[in-house]
């Protein structure tokens, strides 16, 4: 398999991998590395790749799997990245005037959700994955990954109903 | 109507149960300017979801077609030339050199005519041996010596 073959095969899911592994690393970085070796585990695996049934669902199986192991590594060497301070009144003005920008505030949102509930509102509201597909990328069945994702919505509209409702009620 | 149907959809929404073409009605609807005021904290729901579709994997891809240079190929190469370089010794070390009758002839004479050198080498040394006399002589003229010390003594006193 040539370079441009592998490419013609990856190129329709890649950025697909990208967002899910920036969803669960957070940083711009860490996520472009995460897929760059995710695609290049691909391309090692090159001659089994005509053996995978989907070559994408694999793809982001393997990306959901490298991403724990990322997130584990940090949280062993103590240095989470998640923001989870969100109640925090004591926020500078500078930052209030930063979340008021409302489409900011769903991604931080976002980000204080459950790793199981990120994935899954990821794969179905921004890549528009059927539950099927969804079902074989993280290995659940149809009615879990139905619970979660409502909650992550209902979650993220109540919190969005918060800020909405902040200084009018 | 429409409203009525899109509070619908939300409700389905929020229990996970619409479908992509359902979930596909709401984006469409969000993302329009104007939204009924009670569902607008939904719309920067929906427009992150439309955002975030839109962002892109740039990073370049190092694919490598060569295959590693693989070490065990060097140790296997390297077992071959000592092989070979035993093989290739070998009959030098232990073969019994041969020559032939022309060059045995040769080495006979050779082995003749330096036996007759040394010889008469011999002969030489021997007679260069009488030489030895004259040594002997030197030493008893020393006596002489003796003979002096006590003249000597005796003109002191």
């Amino acid at each position: 398999m040539t370079p441009l073959e592998f490419l013609n095969i990856v190129s329709p899911f890649k950025d697909k991998v990208f967002r899910l592994a920036k969803r669960l690393l957070v940083s711009r970085e860490e996520a472009e590395d995460a897929t760059q070796e995710v695609l290049i585990k691909l391309w090692n695996n090159k001659t089994k790749i005509k053996d995978y049934k989907n070559v994408e669902a694999f793809s982001m199986t393997m990306t959901k799997n490298f991403c724990f192991d990322k997130l584990k590594s940090k949280q062993a060497q103590n240095l989470k990245i998640v923001h989870n301070n969100y109640q925090d009144h004591s926020v500078s003005l500078q930052k209030e005037v930063e979340l008021n920008d409302s489409i900011d505030w769903v991604g931080k949102i976002m980000e204080a959700l459950p790793e199981q509930q990120k994935m899954v509102i990821q794969l179905r509201d921004v890549e528009q994955y059927d539950f099927k597909e969804i079902a074989k990328m993280l290995d659940m069945n149809e009615t879990a990954i139905r619970v979660a994702l409502s909650r992550a919505r209902k979650t993220i509209r109540e919190k969005l109903t918060n800020t909405h409702n902040y200084g009018i009620k | 109507m429409v409203l009525n149907n899109i509070e619908n959809l939300l409700e389905k929404y929020e229990n996970g149960e619409t479908s992509l073409q359902e979930e596909q009605q709401l984006k469409d609807y969000f993302s329009q300017d104007t939204v009924a005021p009670h569902l607008e904290m939904y719309k920067p729901m929906f427009t992150y979801f439309l955002i975030n579709q839109q962002k892109q994997f740039t990073k370049q891809l190092p694919l490598k077609t060569k295959k590693r240079f693989n070490y065990k190929w060097l140790s296997v190469a390297a077992v071959a030339v000592l092989m070979v370089s035993v093989f290739i010794t070998k009959p030098f070390s232990t073969g019994e050199p041969t020559f032939t009758d022309q060059e045995i002839i040769e080495i006979n004479n050779a082995k003749e005519a330096l036996a007759i050198m040394s010889k008469h080498l011999n002969q030489g040394t021997t007679q260069v041996g009488y030489l030895d006399a004259i040594n002997k002589a030197g030493t008893q003229i020393d006596y002489l010596k003796e003979v002096i010390n006590p003249m000597d003594r005796i003109l002191k006193r």
